[in-house]
Formats: C-alpha cells, structure tokens, sequence
C-alpha cells in the first residue's frame, strides 16, 4: 500500500509548554488520533521534534565531512513533527491528513513516500 | 476525409483516451495509444473508408498498439511497467485484468469521461492546472493550442501538465468516482474549472481577440458531457445552462471591427434565440429540481436578461433578488459588485454607489470591473471628477486592450461632455 509522510508545521522559533490548556489539548487529540491510526491499520511511524535551532546539517564532500549549526533552510516555518501513514489512495491519504491537521491544530503537508 | 478524421477526433478523442487510461492505468500511455490510433485511422481510412463505429475503431487499435508497446518493453520487467501505473482500485499489477476485454469497457465508456473529469479537477491541483489538464484530456487540445489561448509560451504549458500529470501519478491518486460523502466537494471543483475554461473563452485575459471562441465551445461541450453524465445533478445542469445563454450574446458582444459592446447596448435581435431557449428549458428544469446553488441563480440572472426585448423592459427587481440569494449563498466581493450593478438599475446610480461602498473595497483595489462599475456609477450619478479618476484606475488595470479601448473611449465621452 502506498506510504505518505503528513509533516506538521511551526513557527521557526516554538517552543510546546505543555503546561498550557492548548498544548495539553492539542496533545490529547494527537493521541487519540494515533491511536486511531494504529488501530485502522495506516500507523507507520510519527514523532515530534524537537526545535528547528537544536538541528545541524552534516556535508559529505571529497571524503571531508563539515557541519554547520541550524537548519538546512533558514525559512519562517520549520517543520515541526511527522507521521508516516498507508493509505490506499491520495484521497484516503488526504482524509487522513485532515484529520491530523484538526487534531494538532496546524497546516499538515502531504507527500508521497517514493517505491 | 481530412474533416472527417477531425471531427471524429474532436468526438471521440476525449473519450478514447478516458477508456485507455483506465484499461492502461498510465496516462502517457494512454495518450501516445490514442495518438497512434489516430494517426493509422489518417493512413487506412482514405483508403478504406470510415469504419462504421469510428470510436469504437480508434479504442481497439488504440488499445492494440499499447499491448504491443507493453509487450515489446516486457524485457523491461513488469514491476517496471507497474511502477509506471496510476493507481486504479481494481487494478492489481499482478494479473492483466480488463486488457483483453474491450466489449466490457467500451459499455462504460462514459464512466470513464467522469472519472477522468475528477481526476483532472482533483483538488489537489492548483486551478490552472486543473484547466490545463482538462483541456489536454478530455478535449484533446494540443499543448499549444492550450498554451495560445492562455497566452503562455508552450513550454511554460508543456510543464504545468507534466507537473500535474506527474503529481498525480506520484500520489497514487485513484481513477474512480467520488463516493456520495466527498462528491459534493469534489463536483464543485469541477464545475469551476469548466467555467474557468469558460471564462478565459468568453473574455481572454490577453491577446488581442476578446473572446477565444474555441475555448468556450469546448467548455461548453465538457459541461454538455458532463450533464449527460449526472443528470440528477442540478448544479451541473445550472452550470451548462449560465455557459449556453452567455453565449447566447457572443455575436452581439463587439460590433464588425471587434470593440466591446455593453449588455445594456447590445443589438438583442443579434442574441441566438436557440441557445437561449436550450438555456431557458435548462433553467426551468433544474429550479424544479429545489435545490438551488450558485451556478443555477447565475443561469437564472442570465435568463431574466434574455427574456427582456429591450434594456429597458428588463426586470431588474428580479435580478436584484436573486444577487441577494446568490450574495447569501456566496458572500464574495465579486458578487457583491454584480449585486450593486444590478442595484443601481433597479433603485438608481446612487443606491447602487452605496451598496458598492459595503463591499470590502481592498479585496477589490486590483479588480478591473470595479473601478469600470464605480465610474460608470459614478458618471451617471453626475460626480465627474470621481468619475473620470476611476475610469483612469480601471483602464490601468485592463489587461484586455479591447475593454481597455472600450473604456478609454467612454472616459472621452465623459470628458467631452462637461
């Protein structure tokens, strides 16, 4: 069954205090949604990440490895979190990436994962 | 024999080419399927004469040739060959279902033209390259022609399909029917993109021609399929209907030398009386229907013009109301500035200022007709200088150099006369 990856979006700079009622409920809809998603059959992977600003990217040229601090891309929005889901289809893909974007309350991108 | 090809290509491409890329799963090859298919038909035809089911003919060798292009790639591996396939529900890449079957698919050979519609319309694709990939499928037209009528350079256009035929088939989006739940959605965004290639047809966004006729017939023979196809569906009945009686006007629309005429100057007796009453039954039957929407109210404003002899007899207490509902349905800016035309014909210049005035003007600053609607308001109304200050924002905004003309001269008028 083809895979897609459903990538949730932030803020660059967020940072989650779960201590507050939107988090906390946000959370608690993420969860029964992966809950959902594990019980139907689509669950492959998800998880959350951590901060843009904690991430360095790692080059590889001429056997040289170098890193630098940061993203890769200094953009305003900054990738947040992933599920990696099965769906039969684009249209029960985008269902599914609906319903991940009301549970956590973000813009969800959608794309197909190659093979 | 030439005319003969064509017309056989303008009737049946489409539909062909719907057939194979359920049959094939794959588009382009679909697509190359049919082209050769066309292009035996142009060699053996002359020759042999029309076979007496052209489309029937075209499917079969269409489908002929692409089993033996599979079976001359099969070195390539099946995997391979599946891997190229759009997702289809009953397709299992396993076995080779349906490929030998043709007197089955050829009875559902309509299906196939709607599923390739939702598939074209998918609301994962941007508008543009809804239309674009409508235009290329169903009706066939070369990447150029498409390419012309939206004034881009081909390989701007050649791209955009690629894109989106590639998206799609990257998504593993399904060659299917939408189910009742998701259908109303899904239609609406049909619906659009054959009014969008309507509107381009009706009013070109550029080149020198006001209208590009072959777009709007086009549109206008999509949206026919497409009624054949959901009968029971009245937007999709209200959509044919607005498209029929617009085009009802065309040969009133511009005078010999191609200038713009207004509704409210149009030689009526120019409007073509079988079109309107097509789009007046049409009307008719889907109002019963009781289930109104956008496309249907626009169809019935369009149908209260037509009934109207003269400018002067038109009932414009009608048309008011039915903006209203239409506002109500569609509370857009756009609407909002028909609204306040029609306002102004039914309650005077004035009115019609004020009830432009509540639309939020912002989302309209760039829109060309509202300032054309404003100082034509505004001229009526006697407030000159306003008045030709709008007419100067709207001809800057004319991307069209006849409305751009048109307008030029009206604020010329307007200038002479004080």
């Amino acid at each position: 069954m083809p895979q897609y990856l459903m990538s949730v979006w932030h803020d660059a700079e967020y940072e989650i205090d779960f201590s507050t009622p939107d988090a906390q409920r946000q959370a608690a809809q993420v969860s029964a949604f992966n809950e959902e998603l594990q019980q139907s059959g689509s669950w492959v992977f998800a998880a959350g990440l951590h901060p843009a600003s904690s991430a360095t990217v790692v080059r590889s040229a001429g056997g040289e490895v170098s890193m630098t601090d940061g993203p890769y891309a200094e953009t305003k929005e900054q990738m947040g979190g992933f599920w990696i889901v099965e769906a039969a289809d684009l249209d029960a893909a985008l269902q599914l990436a609906g319903r991940a974007a009301a549970a956590c309350e973000r813009p969800v991108e959608l794309r197909p994962v190659h093979g | 024999m030439t005319d003969a090809l064509a017309d056989v290509f303008r009737r049946e491409a489409g539909r062909c080419t719907a057939t194979l890329i359920r049959v094939l799963g794959d588009i382009d090859l679909a697509e190359d399927a049919v082209a050769e298919a066309f292009a035996t038909a142009a060699e053996q035809w002359p020759v042999r004469g029309i076979p007496p089911n052209p489309g029937g003919w075209i499917t079969t060798t269409a489908r002929n040739r692409a089993l033996d292009r599979l079976r001359r790639e099969s070195t390539r591996g099946e995997r391979h060959l599946a891997a190229h396939r759009l997702h289809i529900d009953t397709m299992d890449p396993d076995h080779k279902p349906e490929l030998d079957r043709l007197d089955d698919f050829v009875e559902v050979v309509g299906d196939d033209q709607l599923r390739l519609m939702f598939l074209c319309a998918h609301p994962a694709l941007a508008p543009d390259a809804q239309v674009a990939l409508i235009l290329r499928l169903l009706a066939r037209l070369a990447t150029d022609e498409i390419a012309r009528a939206f004034v881009v350079p081909e390989a701007t256009m050649a791209q955009r399909i690629v894109r989106a035929k590639r998206k799609l088939h990257d998504n593993h989006a399904s060659y299917r029917i939408p189910g009742a739940a998701e259908l109303p959605d899904r239609l609406d965004t049909v619906l659009a993109a054959i009014y969008l290639i309507y509107t381009e047809g009706h009013t070109a966004t550029a080149g020198p021609a006001l209208t590009r006729t072959d777009l709007a017939s086009e549109a206008i023979r999509i949206g026919r399929t497409l009624v054949e196809l959901m009968p029971d569906e009245p937007e999709a009945v209200g959509l044919l209907a607005l498209m029929l009686l617009t085009e009802s006007r065309r040969g009133a629309r511009t005078t010999a030398d191609g200038a713009l005429v207004r509704l409210s100057d149009q030689d009526r007796t120019r409007w073509d009386p079988a079109l309107i009453e097509e789009g007046h039954q049409l009307v008719r039957a889907c109002l019963k229907r009781n289930r109104p929407g956008p496309f249907q109210i626009q169809a019935a404003i369009a149908a209260v013009h037509a009934d109207a002899p003269a400018e002067e007899s038109t009932d414009w207490a009608q048309i008011v109301a039915l903006y209203d509902q239409l506002y109500a349905m569609r509370p857009n800016p756009v609407v909002g500035l028909n609204r306040a035309v029609a306002v102004a014909e039914a309650r005077g210049p004035e009115q019609g200022l004020a009830a432009l005035a509540d639309i939020d003007g912002r989302s309209l600053e760039r829109y060309q007709p509202f300032h054309a609607a404003r100082a034509d308001l505004l001229a009526r109304a006697g407030r000159h200088d306003e008045a030709m200050a709008a007419y100067g924002r709207a001809i800057e905004l004319s991307t069209n150099p006849v409305e751009a003309d048109f307008l030029s001269r009206r604020r010329s008028a307007l200038e002479a006369r004080r």
